[in-house]
């Protein structure tokens, strides 16, 4: 059996990659992953929001983040057709960044979560999170949170904002993001 | 549905991929995690895929000797190509690869790249492509030139290529590097070097591909890629 390719950085310029409009390039007529919600899609709209930062409490200004999450109804992958349930965006000279999305439902035995996944310089092996909700009584019983040791389960909960919700990243140090290999 | 942790999604390998902190690799000092990632079996969130838009992606996209300025691209030619594959072997077809790399004097487009080389008004550098029903992908490209870069005061990166890869499911996302078979620089860069398995290292580094040639015109360089696989035996601490 081959095993999996080993990874690799995505480096400082991974934007012109992934993101090239973002990153001031007109490529390909858009950016993937710019828009998840269509018009007609059901569900609760919401904004999540979030910042990086690193050991120093410096922004990480290059990352890029993907998020992965259910529709409204809690299928995964999403079956609403006007809602891809998959974004993808950079952050900004404040380690901040930003999705227009639904409010995920719960999935099947789990507490409704959006999955992010995070590259950036210096990161060897792409990182791996969770964001949960502050008000979903699922939480209490979720499988994959009451794993988490309780001391660190609050960096996967995020706080409501007047337009949704925002989850603080910290690579490390002492509220270092829960970080997972599922 | 019997469980949330089916573990259909093999285990991440200990010892392949690079630890989170590198020493010799310096950006990592700051932005790797103390903690352990929390290992878990798979659940329906990591077993399911994107939806990108497959119908987004044009034929002309995997060419970056055409794909952005007029004139076409600057630099040697050449066709980089392969299979992706997960690790029982099963080809992955449908699955999106998008790449990036330095132009042939060894400058990204980038706004933060410094470097004196110039850029190349025909080349953007970045691509994409799906693999076919057989899990096969092409690009056609310039081959990149190294470049300098601010780590140990004399660090140069070998030309590399870079690559993000989906599969069928979101717990194989994986991003990577490819190199040149021969670049004396493999063995001296410490992002390379990071990755503790020399056969793993092997496998990032592409081969001249005679078969995959086309004659009188550009060189043929082959990458094969493996995701995560399934997993065979139902993961031990299911509930
Ligand atoms: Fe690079």
């Amino acid at each position: 059996m081959t095993r999996e390719s080993a990874s690799q950085t995505a480096g400082p310029y991974l934007h012109i990659g992934l993101a090239p409009n973002a990153a001031g390039l007109p490529m390909f007529g858009g950016d993937l992953g710019a828009r998840m919600v269509g018009d007609g899609a059901e569900g609760t709209r919401m904004v999540l929001t979030g910042e990086i930062r690193d050991g120093s409490g410096a922004a990480v200004t290059d990352a890029l983040v993907e998020m992965w999450q259910a529709d409204a109804a809690g299928h995964c992958p999403a079956r609403d057709p006007a809602f891809t349930g998959w974004g993808r965006t950079t952050c900004d000279t404040a380690g901040r960044f930003r999705f227009e999305t639904l409010r995920p439902g719960a999935l099947d035995g789990q507490a409704p979560h959006v999955t992010l996944w995070i590259a950036a310089r210096g990161i060897g092996l792409a990182l791996q999170t969770r964001v949960y909700f502050p008000d979903a009584p699922e939480n209490a019983t979720d499988p994959v949170l009451s794993r988490v040791p309780e001391s660190r389960r609050d960096t996967l909960i995020a706080a409501a904002t007047p337009e949704g919700y925002n989850i603080k990243i910290t690579l490390q140090g002492a509220d270092e993001t829960v970080f997972f290999d599922i | 549905m019997s469980g949330v942790f089916t573990g259909r999604l093999r285990t991440r390998a200990t010892g392949l991929h690079p630890p989170a902190d590198a020493s010799a690799y310096r950006s990592t000092a700051l932005r790797s995690p103390r903690h352990a990632p929390i290992q878990l079996p798979s659940t329906a969130s990591e077993e399911t895929g994107p939806v990108f838009g497959h119908d987004l992606i044009g034929p002309t996209d995997a060419d970056l000797t055409r794909n952005f300025g007029p004139g076409g691209a600057i630099g040697e030619q050449i066709i980089v190509t392969g299979h992706l594959r997960d690790e029982g072997g099963r080809p992955v077809p449908q699955a999106l690869i998008e790449i990036w790399q330095a132009n042939a004097g060894g400058r990204y487009r980038h706004r933060n790249d410094g470097y004196t080389a110039p850029l190349d008004p025909g080349f953007g550098g970045c691509g994409r492509c799906l693999t076919d029903a057989q899990g096969a992908y092409a690009f056609r490209t310039i081959r990149p030139g190294a470049y300098p870069w601010p780590n140990g005061g004399n660090d140069w990166r070998p030309a590399h290529i870079h690559f993000s890869v989906f599969g069928a499911a979101f717990g194989q996302r994986l991003v990577t590097q490819m190199y040149f078979e021969g670049d004396p620089h493999i063995a001296l860069c410490p992002i390379v070097q990071s990755v503790p398995d020399a056969r793993a290292i092997d496998r990032l580094t592409a081969r001249l591909d005679m078969d995959a040639t086309i004659p009188f015109d550009a060189r043929a360089w082959r990458f094969d890629i493996t995701l995560r696989g399934l997993d065979a035996t139902p993961f031990e601490g299911r509930p």
